[in-house]
């Protein structure tokens, strides 16, 4: 059943050319060579077989794998709030939006309801995490371009947006503060003001990545009309985020399917016009001034009530219960020995992460551990893009367009 | 160009027997006027050996290289996963590993001389990883940077390979993923290592030698098992 | 997504294309569910297709384990227009394994049937390019599959440090 070896290593090696080749002999022009898995230009351990002709890339076949965790596996055999911090490290910048997911699916399976603080909180923790996620891409992309100072820049907002995480969660990274029915604490005091400065300060910065970038000559030189992919071929690659609204889909799973109150905040959908690099740049940096504006949205309107469901058969009662009531004891030890066991069924829940369609596929059978538990990652799908994009552009343009394809090889071989 | 060589006058001469003996700023001074000759070429061979001997008195050679190296390692750029992006935020502005010599990333393993292993190795990825290890030259350290390679991690399942397994590993950093402080404390434990003066284990720290737990027969775990309650000599197996 | 009668209209016509197609159907917590025989899922596709259901979201499998059949393959297809989903599924044995491969109807499912094939070991007949994508490709078995061991290395501890092979001695 499974293909042999050498049938494995012809079809790595064979080459798809979009057009044939112009006269004979010009299968000995082609040159294939191997980018990575290892290389500082790839986004992590993607590795790219390149069929050049000179500079000209023919073909581009990427082959992944090299960071396969066997996530979907782990969580096979965990009580599910164990999983939400193995599910966590999938997608490893967009760590919240793997949590929400997943929640998502378990609450949609348990029909519990979220209240509307957690809610809230939840969407300020996601768009800052979307805010920090774009901080990287724009960080590594440059430096992928060459535009090293703008790293330095990005990632020291990053540790502003990492010190608010600490803050609320207690930890920089995975932080596991999503819980199945809301989150698992609420803010700290002072911890709305750092955030509402963080803002503040955030679109000033973005200002200024701006005013670096935007009308740099070298800038639109590698961006402008490279790795153009038409909106058809995206649709039927399943792309989506911002390389589909870059070429001018508006298509945003939080206003076409708001999940988690989403449509109680007024934010536009950033698009692009022809979908070339110069487009995903634009729409990712205008992506967190609306982020901005959806955090101090949520932080004015944040609501008074519980951070997580009352529901004490899902959600662990408060500590000082425990002292007095023989109930929330019982409730408290069964939820943290065997977990709380969710009715049978299928589910799939798809969110809108900085990379496009987050979905999480849980299937139940009953007890108290996922039987099955799915990311639908969109890197996975998106990487599938790769090759359009590429095919007879330069070098540099493949580095450029990998860049702003925004791969994060975490989600992609989970 | 002529150089002309000339024995140094007596007076140095003769305080050089007596150098330890002199007073300290006569001794600082002779010492002076001796590296300026050195550096004139005026001491050489035997003069220059044990004058390098006595100044290096306490610091060898190899000590003195051994602390250039530690001050100046080269990573590679090897992010693997999410510690990549803790990994990532080392040279960035708030931990700043240029105050330590260590900003220089290199991209090729043939310049690099630390390779920090920041995250997950999977099966896929381990020959790679040490094939990049292979490529590395002499001398080399490497730093298993989270849990994730330190041991399994988060993941013990089929598909993730703990460094130890495939290649030597100097420091391991436990953390999932590591602050950038503990990464900074990792590699820093790292350089005194390499410098010559590693940090003494915990139980030198703590004075706790005699707790160590001795299996003997498998059968019998207790039997040879140290008694850390009793004072006097501790038996071992 | 469509309603129950929706659902229902959709698999009417399903059926009145082919009659032994579709096997069940199931709307569950708002989400709608067509579970198809294998050899009518490339009908069925076209047909939702044509539906609207332009979209394909997300291809996956499951391991019903011990259900028979037991490897399940879903197609989560979207209808961008009116904002609508749909999970196309069919269910296969682990002794006959085929399943007809939709990657010419949508490019985006090549990458994700190669991963059913790797971690599940489901053949898509049609598939270009079917060959192991996550895991080396000279691995034998097929990890996600429910028998299929977690695998992972004994914690070590004093007493067994020595005997574990090949690490950290």
């Amino acid at each position: 059943m499974t293909a042999g070896l050498s049938d494995y290593r012809k079809q790595e090696e064979s080459i798809t050319l979009s057009s044939a080749p112009a006269g004979p002999g010009v299968e000995q022009e082609l040159m294939t060579i191997n980018m990575g898995p290892h290389h500082p230009s790839t986004h992590g351990v993607l590795r790219l077989i390149v069929t050049l002709e000179g500079e000209t890339v023919r073909d581009v076949k990427p082959v992944i794998g090299y960071v396969h965790t066997g996530i979907e596996k782990t969580a096979e055999d965990k009580p599910y709030w164990k999983v939400i911090p193995v599910v966590e490290r999938m997608d490893y910048l967009s760590y919240y939006f793997n949590a929400m997911a997943f929640c998502g699916a378990v609450e949609k399976l348990l029909e519990v309801e979220v209240p509307a603080r957690a809610q809230y909180l939840r969407v300020i923790h996601l768009e800052l995490n979307r805010i920090m996620s774009h901080l990287v891409w724009l960080g590594t992309s440059c430096i992928d371009l060459g535009a090293i100072s703008v790293w330095w820049y990005c990632f020291r907002e990053r540790e502003a947006v990492l010190d608010l995480f600490e803050m609320s969660s207690g930890q920089r990274m995975h932080t596991r503060y999503f819980q199945v029915g809301g989150v698992i604490e609420d803010i700290p005091r002072g911890w709305a003001e750092r955030v509402r400065r963080f803002t503040k300060e955030m679109r000033v910065r973005a200002d200024q990545y701006a005013a670096l970038l935007d009308k740099n000559e070298i800038v639109l030189q590698r961006l402008r009309h490279t790795g153009i992919v038409d909106e058809q071929t995206l649709l039927g690659l399943g792309v989506t985020g911002p390389l589909l609204r870059a070429a001018g889909n508006p298509w945003d799973l939080r206003k076409a399917a708001p999940y988690c109150s989403y449509d109680h905040f007024d934010f536009k959908i950033p698009v692009g016009t022809i979908g070339d690099n110069y487009d995903r740049y634009r729409v990712r940096h205008a992506e967190i001034y609306e982020s901005c504006a959806i955090i101090e949205q949520a932080l004015d309107g944040l609501p008074e009530g519980p951070f997580i469901t009352t529901d004490r058969k899902v959600a662990l009662p408060p500590r000082h219960e425990l002292a007095t009531s023989m109930e929330a004891l019982i409730h408290h030890f069964k939820l943290v020995t065997e977990g709380f066991r969710v009715p049978p069924g299928e589910v799939y829940n798809p969110i809108e992460s900085p990379r496009g369609e987050l979905g999480c596929y849980v299937r139940s059978d009953g007890s108290s551990r996922p039987a099955r538990v799915h990311m639908r990652d969109p890197s996975f799908v998106n990487l599938q893009a790769t090759a359009p994009a590429t095919r007879n552009s330069y070098i540099a343009d493949l580095v450029a367009t990998l860049a702003m394809l925004d791969p994060v090889l975490g989600g992609v071989d989970r | 160009m002529e150089v002309t060589r000339e024995k140094l006058n007596g007076a140095s001469a003769g305080d050089h027997g007596r150098g330890s003996g002199a007073t300290g700023s006569d001794d600082f001074r002779i010492r002076q006027l001796r590296a300026r000759d050195m550096l004139r070429g005026d001491i050489a061979d035997e003069e220059l050996e044990r004058y390098v001997e006595e100044r290096v008195l306490t610091t060898t050679l190899d000590k003195a290289v051994a602390w250039a190296r530690g001050n100046s390692l080269f990573p590679a750029t090897f992010g693997l996963a999410c510690c990549a992006i803790e990994m990532m935020s080392l040279p960035g502005a708030r931990l700043d590993i240029a105050r330590f010599g260590f900003e220089a990333f290199r991209a090729s393993p043939r310049q690099a001389d630390l390779l920090i292993l920041s995250g997950r190795v999977s099966i896929k990825m381990a020959p790679v990883v040490r094939r990049i290890y292979d490529q590395m030259l002499e001398p080399r350290w490497a730093i298993a940077m989270g849990a994730c390679c330190s041991s399994m991690g988060v993941f013990n399942n089929y598909a993730i390979v703990p460094a130890d397994k495939f290649m030597p590993i100097d420091v391991h950093v436990p953390g999932c993923p590591p602050r950038p402080e503990a990464l900074m404390h990792g590699i820093l434990k790292l350089r005194d290592r390499i410098q010559g003066h590693a940090p003494a284990g915990w139980r030198e720290r703590y004075g706790a030698h005699g707790t160590e737990e001795v299996l003997g027969d498998a059968d019998l775990p207790g039997v040879n098992a140290v008694n850390v309650f009793q004072s006097g000599e501790t038996q071992r197996a | 997504m469509p309603d129950a009668t929706g659902l229902e209209l959709i698999a009417q016509d399903l059926r009145a294309a082919d009659a032994d197609a579709v096997l069940g159907t199931s709307f569950f917590r708002e989400e709608a569910t067509i579970e198809v025989a294998p050899a009518a899922l490339r009908a069925a596709a076209e047909a939702l297709r044509a539906k609207g259901y332009t979209f394909m979201a997300s291809c996956h499998g499951v391991d019903y384990y011990p259900e028979e059949p037991r490897l399940g393959v879903h197609y989560q297809l979207l209808d961008m227009a009116n904002v609508d989903r749909v999970c196309l599924k069919a269910r296969v044995t682990i002794e006959d394994p085929h399943v007809p491969s939709l990657c010419d109807l949508w490019p985006g499912a090549n990458h994700p049937e190669r991963e059913v094939f790797d971690m599940f070991g489901v053949v898509f007949d049609g598939h270009p390019d079917l060959r192991r994508i996550l895991m080396p490709e000279d691995y034998e078995g097929h990890p996600q599959r429910r028998d299929f061991p977690v695998g992972g290395e004994p914690v070590l501890f004093t007493y067994n440090e020595d005997k574990v092979p090949g690490w950290t001695r």
